[in-house]
């Protein structure tokens, strides 16, 4: 019986997403804050406290991660990752400096203690990838001269996060500065290790896992690739930057057809782990942080503006492209709940948790709304100027 | 004509050109083999005025129609430069002295100075046939010379 109510369960979870999807589609806005009120709502303190599934949801979540980075890292290919940071480190950097500050500052101002400063820098730090991508498209603005500078930013991002979580981790399992600075090293010299086997030997990797099977290709893939994080996880390189190598070392045709192949499984899983962090989050814990939450998101907005317009400046785009680019940056999503993720696993501040999803909610739902909005505020903004002068 | 190419990571590639009527447009291919045609603003050259998005599939078709029209449009041009040329279609019809017979034996070049540039056969086009080419009745032969010289061929190839 144990295991009928398990099913139960689990089936009334994944049908509740697919219905909490479709909302998501009807109005066209990111199903993540959706997926994360779903987790509040089933999780300890919610309205629908779940009991049995936990143990299925844990796993889950943890494939989840290893999907979303992987996907991510199929979306490049090695060259493109290595001509984006010979040529857009500057702008990288300064939108590493912007937009984690304030994090950082505002742990350390509340007094978490700097390994929690590092977890929160990277929460405010990280644009979603995902919700950015998906926004130009639906609003027609991949042929904008404005989005191969908002692109750059993005693929600038991933490759800081292959370096950031393996010294997070490394720090919150409590291995002190020195230690954060051996984790570096080590994540250094792997990712150095598959960029270079990636560029030089791609087709080894290519050919090993290539079959005209789907199914057989499916198997591979997905295996390889969990089996590469849980090797990363196990030499303290975080599993979720194993996963993010492994899709850059693969492909040409080949990363296509696996991008087909488990996008569906990524959106299952990384649906379940947005439910799972919801999960593990008490709802009567957001209202004390919804202060330090809201003024962290209107920081972050206006920091990531500041990032958009001098990326865009730099590529000679006027200032209704600057301030498009902007507003394209400010969703944050998936990896800041991968980052809390990792920190609350590992029992730093309690309530970084709760201020993380709420942080999450609130741009992951402004940022496309801000995004869209782009062009009329651009033209306030010139008659605004218009009228001073 | 100058076509500026931009890499876009994790999308693909894109070509943006201007037209001499001064309009900015884009080509985006995706690595999913999908295309977006843009076209820029007037007064926001940044950014997208219209989007079309078409499919590989669309998109190969597209292609070659504007190749073709090109094609079409350089020929009509061959046509008005080469004053007094004239093609005309002649079929061989049965009783010819030639059905049967070789393209080689008309001496058609020779002769007329007009040339027999293809032959139309059941609905195939046999393109430049060369002079051991035997022709059949119901052939359609096509020619291309002055107007003297076409019905010249016609004649020959009607009469001998």
């Amino acid at each position: 019986m144990h295991s009928a109510i398990q099913l139960i369960e689990l089936g009334a979870i994944i049908l509740g997403l697919g219905l909490l999807g479709a909302v998501a589609v009807r109005f066209s806005v990111s199903p993540i804050p959706l997926y994360l009120l779903a987790g509040l709502a089933f999780g300890s303190g919610g309205v629908l406290p779940l009991t049995t599934s936990e143990e299925f949801v844990s796993v889950g979540a943890e494939v989840g991660v290893i999907l979303l980075l992987f996907t991510l890292g199929l979306e490049y290919t090695a060259d493109e990752l290595v001509t984006t940071l010979r040529t857009s480190a500057p702008v990288g950097l300064s939108d590493l400096i912007l937009n984690a500050t304030p994090g950082v500052a505002a742990a350390l101002l509340l007094g978490w203690g700097p390994v929690a400063a590092v977890a929160l820098g990277g929460i405010t730090y990280v644009t979603s990838s995902g919700i950015t991508a998906k926004v130009m498209g639906d609003l027609g603005r991949l042929g904008n001269r404005e989005t191969p500078s908002v692109l750059s930013v993005l693929v600038f991002e991933d490759l800081a996060m292959a370096a950031y979580l393996p010294i997070l981790t490394a720090l919150l399992a409590g291995a002190g500065l020195l230690g954060g600075g051996l984790a570096l090293l080590a994540a250094g010299a792997t990712i150095s290790v598959i960029l270079f086997v990636a560029l030089r030997h791609g087709g080894i990797v290519q050919r090993f896992v290539a079959s005209p099977s789907r199914e057989v290709l499916l198997l591979k893939v997905l295996g390889l690739t969990v089996l590469v994080a849980g090797l990363a996880q196990q030499l303290q390189v975080s599993a979720a930057v194993g996963a993010f190598l492994v899709g850059i070392a693969l492909s040409g045709p080949l990363a296509h057809d696996a991008r087909q192949l488990l996008s569906p499984l990524r959106d299952l899983f990384a649906a379940v782990f947005f439910v799972f962090f919801g999960l593990h989050t008490d709802p009567a814990d957001l209202p004390p942080v919804a202060g330090i939450a809201a003024a962290l998101a209107i920081a972050g907005v206006a920091t990531k503006l500041a990032t958009g317009w001098v990326a865009a400046r730099r590529a000679g785009v006027g200032p209704a492209g600057r301030l498009r680019a902007g507003t394209a940056l400010v969703p944050r999503g998936e990896f800041s709940i991968v980052v809390a993720g990792l920190a609350v696993g590992a029992g730093t501040n309690p309530r970084l948790g709760p201020l993380a999803a709420a942080y999450v909610l609130i741009l992951a739902i402004a940022g496309p709304l801000l995004a869209r909005s782009a062009d009329s505020l651009a033209r306030a903004v010139a008659m605004a100027a218009g009228r001073r002068a | 004509m100058e076509i500026e190419r931009t890499s876009l990571p994790g999308i693909g590639l894109q070509h943006v050109f201007m037209t001499a009527r001064g309009r900015r447009v884009g080509i985006v291919s995706h690595h999913s083999g999908r295309r977006d045609v843009v076209i820029f603003d007037r007064d926001d050259p940044d950014s997208a005025a219209t989007t079309i998005v078409l499919t590989a599939e669309e998109a190969g078709a597209a292609g070659e129609l504007l190749g073709t029209a090109r094609v079409v449009e350089r020929l009509t041009e061959l046509h008005r430069q080469v004053e007094g040329l004239v093609s005309e279609q002649v079929p061989i019809i049965a009783g010819s002295p030639y059905d049967g017979r070789p393209l080689g034996d008309t001496r058609a070049r020779t002769r007329t100075g007009a040339s027999i540039v293809a032959v139309v056969r059941g609905g195939d086009v046999v393109a430049s046939p060369r002079p051991d080419f035997v022709f059949r009745a119901g052939d359609i032969v096509l020619v291309v010379g002055t107007a003297d010289g076409t019905a010249a061929v016609a004649a020959l190839l009607g009469t001998g």
